[in-house]
């Protein structure tokens, strides 16, 4: 009866048109992206001439500001879509809001999280961190960030309908943050000592796998009461 | 119930920031039917009319689509519905036509080329522009365009004609009666006179904010 696209393509559909909408405001969208890069800078600058240290200290410099980004980040997730009306035109989409959530969150991580992944390197060998920790570091940021946006998700979708919702969303959020940045900071401590890793990058993986499949329902729940 | 009632509403009552907006309200649309709702601001109407979309859950009673309650038929139910609310619901650093295309991926496409239905509501020269170049109420008929650019029986409308000319507000007055005419159903709230030659016009008077 209906020829209504199917639910890849409705997925692709709105991912494309988020990306595209991103490019379209890159500047917004550059933002933490260079917060990341300007608060690792500052660290060697403030800490003075200790590469032993710096080198000790680079996978909490880098990962708390990796979160701190992500937090900068969030709100843009469906700001904009509340604002002026398209969440409400999502929500009464004829697809289940959970997947179109997820093609959301999906596009936001694409446009936030894989350019830290990106800079990250550079960032590491910057501090001073040893060649045998960067391709943990650069690991636990692949399978870390996208934890971030999804978790963030849902805080954005509470907040979203709230006018002063920025306290509240980090209160709300940072929390459930804190489990993946020990994880991902300890995955990169031992791989610097020699030691090994598998055991907190599989408690990274089980977190990601947790909220890919459990997050985007949340999030859609959580929109419903917003929107209304 | 007559076999052709598409959405019925049975005991609804809607209540806001602890005040009663309405209770015991009731109406039932048959197919080519429109309903329009009045009253003074304030009084309800767009939370009625959110409480029919499924946005908004109704405090007491329910919203009935060919007899089954709206909430348990989810996703068949929203491909049968295209709201206009306040808001446009457009984005504005997308192009007109890229626009009309989310809202065909998110609902059952028409089978309308979407450059006619460009030119139906006169945005046919806008396509590649972006929206946010537009005056108020170009905005406005392109997110009415998004009525043309997708199948869907029920729409419901909540003030439609705000910043729209009278040549527009005739316009889709006559796509109005043109849908009513394929069987299809209307919810509208307006504050304008929408003088429509067909007979098929239920008034629902929402009366006095208490």
């Amino acid at each position: 009866m209906s020829n209504r696209l199917s639910l890849g393509q409705a997925f692709t559909f709105l991912l494309r048109r988020d990306l595209l909408l991103a490019f379209r405001n890159r500047a917004e969208y550059a933002m933490p992206l260079l917060f990341f890069v300007l608060v690792i800078t500052m660290f060697p600058l403030a800490l003075g001439a200790s590469p032993e240290l710096l080198a000790r200290i680079a996978p909490g410099i880098i990962w708390v500001a990796a979160l701190l980004a992500a937090m900068l980040s969030l709100d843009s997730i469906f700001r904009s879509d509340f604002d002026d009306g398209s969440l409400e035109q999502i929500l009464l989409s004829a697809h289940p809001v959970a997947i179109l959530v997820l093609a959301k969150v999906c596009a936001h991580w694409l446009v936030t999280g894989l350019p830290l992944l990106i800079v990250a390197p550079l960032l590491a060998e910057m501090l001073g961190m040893s060649t045998e920790a960067q391709p943990t570091l650069l690991l636990t940021i692949l399978i870390g960030t996208p934890i971030l946006s999804l978790i963030g998700a849902i805080g954005v979708a509470l907040t979203v309908g709230l006018r002063k919702g920025g306290i509240i969303l980090s209160l709300l959020v940072l929390p459930l943050y804190v489990p993946v940045l020990i994880f991902a900071a300890s995955a990169i401590e031992n791989a610097a000592t020699g030691f090994e890793v598998s055991a907190q990058i599989y408690m990274l993986l089980a977190f990601l796998l947790l909220s890919v499949s459990l997050s985007p329902w949340a999030t859609a729940a959580a929109l419903r009461m917003s929107a209304s | 119930m007559s076999t052709s009632t598409l959405l019925e509403t049975r005991d609804l009552g809607c209540i806001r920031n602890d005040r009663q907006l309405f209770e015991h309200l009731e109406f039932a649309l048959e197919a080519g039917e429109m309903l329009v709702v009045e009253g003074p601001n304030g009084c309800g109407k767009t939370s009625l009319l959110r409480i029919l979309t499924g946005l908004r859950l109704a405090d007491s009673g329910d919203v009935l689509w060919r007899g089954e309650p709206i909430d348990r038929l989810a996703g068949d139910y929203y491909e049968q519905v295209n709201y206009v609310g306040h808001h446009d619901g457009i984005k504005h650093e997308l192009s007109c036509l890229e626009n009309l295309r989310l809202a065909r991926a998110m609902g059952i496409p028409s089978q309308r080329d979407l450059d006619d239905v460009l030119e139906q509501v006169n945005l046919y020269a806008y396509g590649e522009s972006e929206v946010g170049s537009l005056s108020a109420g170009q905005k406005r008929r392109l997110a009415l365009a998004r009525l043309l650019a997708t199948d869907s029986l029920l729409w419901i409308l909540d003030e439609p004609f705000t910043s729209l000319d009278r040549a527009s507000m005739e316009m889709f007055a006559v796509l109005f009666e043109q849908h009513l005419q394929r069987e299809g159903v209307i919810v509208v709230t307006s504050h304008h006179d929408i003088t429509l030659p067909t007979l098929a016009v239920q008034r629902l008077n929402m009366g006095q904010p208490t």
